[in-house]
């Protein structure tokens, strides 16, 4: 290391020690740029894939009431998928690039989505559970070290409690509904709880990477933190709602084998992915080049910005 | 099949008026009009603006990141322009 190498980090380590934020022009470890990298693409592409189990239920709506809610939240993860894109970008990636590292499966997005939603009472329990464990964990990362995810992460979060809230009003309506009704939300709450709580990720003793994570900032808490405030902010809402959340025992052969891409639905969504990218190619280059015309149409003023 | 992806633009949103646009994000769009359509629907999905501006991000031009830049070290040392360089007796109102 040269001296001012010595004299940047030693920046650095002082910006993170003081609990301020890291900002993209700053010097930065290269571990620390591309674990950042990682995490943000991981979770970017998890908002992307995420549209589909619940989108696939749109055409299907029961009212056109829960028709409007569900297509504004589908809507809001493309949303917060473009936020974090925006901030990986900062970095030096390319949204091309990152991209086609989703669909090569060389970066990984979270395996709840490789869940399939089998009816409309998943639609609700994904509100409930699946966006309450993200909110969980996504509340302590408007801290984050790296500035523009911190900043993205603000923005997602005011939006995911309208999720969670509209999962758990739909759950408790069924609830109140008939029998048949009352055994789907159980039926839907027990194929999911445990899927939730590994979004948490791995135990802490085979997390290798959240040590540094955590030093670094980028992390604010460890795995099984997270998932210990879940369970203990669910048991609740559980009793309100009157259902029976199955046991916390997880199996994590299932997880490595659903993060390795061996989900039930894995093939499927990125297929999907892939399809929507293929498709809206002539949509993006017939852009490209209507924007590059010559000559130029004389443009409008549309008056300086004040 | 081209490699080029659309230019970036950043966004910029006046939540109400009264206030200055802030700096909410970025986007990618093929041109200036599509970049505020885009950042229509990107950044203000709840009425979060009243007025919206894009601009070309290659179109900005930053001073370095370091905070001890140079640029601004002229104004580390006069100290005489914050009010609380001046001692005022506690007796004296309105100041
Ligand atoms: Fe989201
Ligand atoms: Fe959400």
């Amino acid at each position: 290391m040269t001296a001012v190498e010595a004299d940047l980090a030693a920046g650095f380590a002082a910006t993170i020690a003081a609990g301020d934020r890291i900002e993209p022009r700053d010097w930065m470890p290269e571990g620390y740029r591309r674990t950042v990298v990682r995490q943000v693409a991981q979770h970017a592409h998890s908002e992307i894939i995420g549209m589909q189990p619940e989108g696939a239920w749109i055409t299907r709506a029961p009212s056109l009431r829960r028709k409007a809610i569900l297509l504004a939240k589908v809507q809001d993860e493309a949303g917060h998928g473009l936020y974090l894109y925006s901030a990986c970008e900062t970095l030096g990636v390319s949204r091309q690039d990152l991209t086609e590292q989703l669909i090569s499966g060389a970066q990984k997005y979270s395996s709840i989505f490789n869940y399939p939603t089998l009816s409309y009472a998943d639609v609700g329990t994904i509100g409930w559970l699946v966006d309450g464990a993200a909110i969980c964990n996504q509340v302590p990362l408007c801290r984050t070290s790296y500035g523009p995810y911190g900043r993205a992460m603000i923005r997602i979060c005011k939006e995911e409690s309208f999720h969670q809230r509209q999962g758990f009003e739909l759950l408790a309506t069924m609830m109140r509904g008939t029998d048949e009704q009352r055994a789907m939300v159980q039926e839907s709450v027990d194929r999911f709880w445990r899927p939730a709580l590994m979004m948490f990720g791995p135990p802490d003793a085979d997390s290798p990477n959240t040590q540094q994570s955590m030093e670094w900032g980028i992390k604010r808490h460890t795995n099984d933190e997270l998932r210990a405030r879940f369970i203990e902010m669910t048991a609740p809402q559980a009793a309100a709602l009157g259902v029976t959340l199955p046991g916390n025992d997880l199996d994590w052969d299932e997880f490595w084998r659903v993060v390795k891409g061996g989900g039930p639905c894995a093939t499927e969504r990125i297929a999907h992915r892939k399809q929507a990218h293929d498709d809206g190619a002539w949509v993006r280059e017939a852009a490209t080049a209507f924007a590059a015309r010559e000559p130029r149409e004389p443009q409008e003023p549309r008056g300086a910005a004040r | 099949m081209t490699r080029s992806e659309w230019p970036l633009y950043e966004v910029f949103v006046r939540s109400k008026r009264g206030l200055n646009h802030v700096h909410v994000g970025s986007l990618h769009a093929p041109d200036d009009a599509l970049a505020l359509r885009h950042a229509r629907d990107v950044y203000t999905r709840r009425s979060e603006g009243v007025s919206i501006w894009v601009v070309r991000s290659d179109a900005i031009t930053a001073s370095s990141p370091d905070e001890k830049d140079p640029l601004f070290a002229p104004s580390g040392d006069k100290v005489y322009r914050h009010p609380t360089f001046y001692d005022i007796p506690d007796d004296v109102p309105h100041m």
